[in-house]
This record gives structure tokens, sequence and C-alpha cells, in this order.
């Protein structure tokens, strides 16, 4: 995420960096205080609003049945989407999603897709005829860095509490959506050779180089994209990746597992 | 449309791929330099069965102006997929998707462009698929450094572009379509030719120990993939008179 960042600020968080610190404090592979609220909107299926640090995210998930793909006729769809509506930034601009938009909500449906944590063959009602669709959207609400992780823990949270609402459809009793994952993503700036995790607006700002990586319950990986123009070195990816998967653990077994 | 399973398909048949290929090879690749008029720069790349051209426009003046830098060239990369170049005809215009490989592989060329060189400018990447069958991405960014080249936009290295994937439990290189559809995993990666990773994206399952060897094989692959763009350009450029004395060819 690109913001205005004034020289001198870049300047502060470069010394202190030097030294081995951060402006707030944190160790580089730190995160902010994370917390979760489950079923805070009441509509949705299922919902969740994430906080990292100041950073605030809310994911509410929808259900609905409707037609299967072609290609898949006995697999339920998901649909992710992601606002960045305006409130959130000042960098933000309303209108149709911009790119940094779609590859935030094509990741998170990545983490949610490719680690297989819902059971899509579960969520067919009549083969070729009726599945149900699961809408993921992820409503960025202020964004002070690393609005991905928390977009995605948000994600997984979210459908964690959701249930599919069947009998709305007179499809019989309500149940909890089964989950079988639990993808985390955990992201890395990379900037002289210092890689700093969940990083702060600021931050963000000074690097041009960050990883993702996506990783699942017994500790392989799901997902992984570089954004930024930057570069990294091969056994700096294998570096971020290995704390990654360390910090995807944590998170996972303090606010999903309890 | 026929409905099939990863376990519908055998990946190997006595220890090759579907396509007669090893484990470990690329699928024949041929680049073409110049291959259009208007361009500044251009070139036609066939990975395996993809068909991708890129023409690069610059640098240039940026339009709508407000987008321009004061110290430094923007980039702009436009991917975009033929409608027939699918299976099923693809709606014309971008798509989430092209977005976002729009994004990455722009991400993946800017970092040896030297934009401080042509402030308040634009250098334009277009890149047409006009067949796909696994890894256009690569191919596009394979054909579209070439293209930069070959409109003499200054740049620190060469972008080579390849991807390693998972299937039957096998790290392989450079995926073609049956594998990618019904494979494990996907890691693209694009790289300059001193091993500095410019992009690298990741979906399906790997283990931390199958990430690591999808990415050297990638990297082997794109090294490959380096020789061939650097012998297209000279190709077009040089002629090699005498050992380390070398003319430019004027047509």
């Amino acid at each position: 995420m690109t913001s205005v960042i004034s020289e001198i600020k870049k300047d502060f968080i470069y010394n202190l960096l030097l030294k081995g610190e951060r402006a707030d404090g944190r160790t580089f592979d730190q995160y902010r205080e994370i917390s979760i609220q489950r079923d805070v909107i009441r509509k949705a299926e299922g919902s969740a609003l994430v906080k990292l640090g100041l950073s605030q995210v809310l994911v509410g998930v929808k259900m609905q049945p409707g037609e299967p793909f072609p290609d898949s006729p006995n697999r339920g769809v998901i649909i992710t989407n992601a606002e960045l509506v305006p409130l959130a930034s000042p960098s933000f601009e309303p209108g149709p999603p911009n790119e940094v938009g779609i590859e935030l909500a094509r990741l998170v449906d990545r983490g949610v897709r490719e680690s297989k944590a819902v059971d899509l063959e579960a969520l067919c009602i009549v083969p070729g005829k009726q599945v149900w669709i699961i809408f993921i959207d992820v409503h960025i609400l202020d964004d002070c860095g690393n609005i991905l992780d928390a977009a995605s823990l948000g994600a997984i949270a979210a459908l964690l509490c959701t249930k599919v609402p069947a009998s709305k459809f007179g499809l019989g009793e309500d149940y909890i959506l089964p989950i079988r994952d639990l993808p985390i993503a955990t992201s890395a700036i990379e900037f002289n050779d210092v890689l700093m995790f969940d990083p702060g607006v600021d931050e963000e700002a000074i690097a041009n180089t960050k990883l993702t990586i996506i990783s699942t319950i017994d500790g392989n990986i799901c997902g992984t994209q570089k954004s930024g123009t930057g570069m990294l070195k091969p056994e700096q990816v294998y570096r971020i990746i290995d704390i990654a998967c360390e910090k995807a653990k944590e998170i996972r077994e303090k606010f999903l597992e309890a | 449309m026929i409905v099939m399973d990863e376990t519908d398909i055998t990946f190997f048949k006595d220890g090759l791929r579907l396509d007669g290929r090893r484990a470990d090879q690329l699928r024949p690749v041929k680049i073409e330099v110049g291959v259009l008029a208007r361009a500044d720069g251009s070139c036609y790349i066939e990975m395996g069965g993809n068909k991708v051209i890129a023409a690069v426009y610059g640098p240039r003046e940026v339009h709508p102006r407000h987008l321009q830098e004061v110290s430094r060239a923007i980039v702009r990369y436009r991917y975009n997929m033929a409608s027939f170049s699918v299976e099923e005809r693809k709606r014309p215009g971008p798509d989430r998707r092209s977005y976002e490989l729009s994004k990455v592989s722009r991400e993946a060329l800017e970092p040896v462009i030297l934009t401080s060189f042509f402030p308040r400018s634009v250098i334009d990447v277009f890149v047409e698929v006009l067949q796909a069958d696994a890894g256009t991405r690569t191919a596009g960014i394979n054909a579209a450094a070439v293209a930069l080249a070959d409109a003499g936009i200054p740049m620190k290295s060469m972008i080579s572009s390849c991807a390693a994937g998972k299937v039957a439990d096998t790290i392989v290189l450079d995926p073609m379509k049956e594998e990618d559809n019904f494979g494990q995993a996907d890691l693209p990666i694009a790289m300059t030719p001193n091993g500095d990773i410019t992009l690298i994206q990741m979906d399906g399952g790997l283990t931390t120990d199958e990430f690591h060897r999808a990415v050297e094989m990638a990297m082997k692959g794109a090294r490959d993939i380096y020789e061939i763009q650097r012998q297209a350009l000279l190709n077009k450029y040089c002629q090699l008179t005498e050992p380390g004395h070398v003319e430019a060819v004027v047509q």
C-alpha cells in the first residue's frame, strides 16, 4: 500500500532500523496486538472484526443457494471481494476496486481456496443445479498497515462462525459451516536486508518489497505473493518462510483454535 | 464440458510427462525480437503452446498527466488475453485475474528499469496472449523484458521468468495445461541473471522442503530462458566479427 510519507519520517525509520529497532518498539518479527470479535454483524451468516494494532478490518460472510460453475457441478462456490473504502485511508478513493484491492481480495481468496478450508463438495445441494454460494466480503475500516494479514485472518475467523442459512431457503435446519483448515497469511517487508513482519503503514511506505506467505495447519504453504517493486534473494525468501510459518502457528493457536 | 479430477489423470508414463518431457525439462522456447513496426520495442515468444506478443512504447508523455512522477518514469503493464486464446471463449477486456497479473508483472520488471533517467514520462508495456497453454504470465514477462531491451530502455539487467509445479507429488518444471489445471501447486518466479527474485507467487500445497526445491527448479529454468533471450537479442543486434569485437548491424 503506498501512501505519502515525509522524508524526515523516512529517515527516522531508516536510522532506527540500522540500530535494529522499530518506531513502536517491536522486534522485527513481532506482531502488533491482535484481537478478533466474532459475530459482530447479526445480518451476516458469519462475521469477524479483526484489529491488528490500529488497523481494523471487518469481514462478513453471506450465503445463498445458486448455480454451480459448469466445470464443477458438484461444488459450492466461493466469491471473495474487498472494499478499500475511502473512510479507511487518505489514499483510498471511491470507485471500482483498483489493482491493490483486487490483489488483496484474490489473496484472501487464495488462502481459503488453496488450503481447502471449506469442503466445497459438502456445499452441493442438487448436483449440477443448486449449490451454496459463499460470499466473503472484506471491508477495510482503518488502514494502519498490513491489512492483508488482518483481512485474511478475518476471513477464516468469520467462516469459523458461519451458520449455513438452510431454513431460510427451505433446505432443512441451519448448521455450522464445517471448516477443515485454518490458513494464516503472514507478511514481511524487506528493507536493506532487514525483514520486518507485520509492517505498519509508515514501514510499508519505506520498503518496496513485501512477501506474503499463507500457511496451513500442517505447516505447509498454500499461497505466496511478492508485491512491490523490489527484489528478494532466495535466502531471504526462505528466511521469511521459516519465520512466517512459526508466526502463523502462534496466531492460529492463540486466536482460532482456542 | 468434461469434468475431470486430478485423480483421473496419469501425469507420468515411463518416468516421462504427458508431452514426453523429463520432470526438469522446459517446453520448447522460441523468441523473435522486433516483430511490430509501430512499437518502440517488441517481442514474440512461444513457450510450448503459449503464443504471446509484447510491445513497449516510450519513454513518452504521461496521459493522464496527474499520474506523472517528477523524479522518475512510471511503468505501466497491461496483460490481456485474446478471447480466442483459451478453450472456452473469454469475455474480452480485463478481469480480476488480469489486473493482478498486470500488477505483479509490472513489479517483476520495474526493479531493473532505470526509471530515474526519464522523469515525468511513462514506459508502457502491452502484452497480448494470443494462445494460452499454462504459463502465460511467465511468457509475457519474458517477452516484455526482451521488448524493453529492443526499445532501448536502460535496464540494470534482463528479467527471465519460469514456473515450477507439483503433480503426482513430483516437482516439475514449466507445467503445461493439464499439469496446471489438475496439479497440486504452481509457483511462478521471475529473476535477474544474478538470481535476484522480482516475482514469486504460489498457490496449491507445498511443504517447505518442496517449496525450496520448486524455487530452485524454477530458477534453473529461468536461467535457461535467459540464454535464449540473450541469443535472440544478439541475433538481431550484433554480429561477432572477431573475438571481443561486437559490431551493430545496420538494416
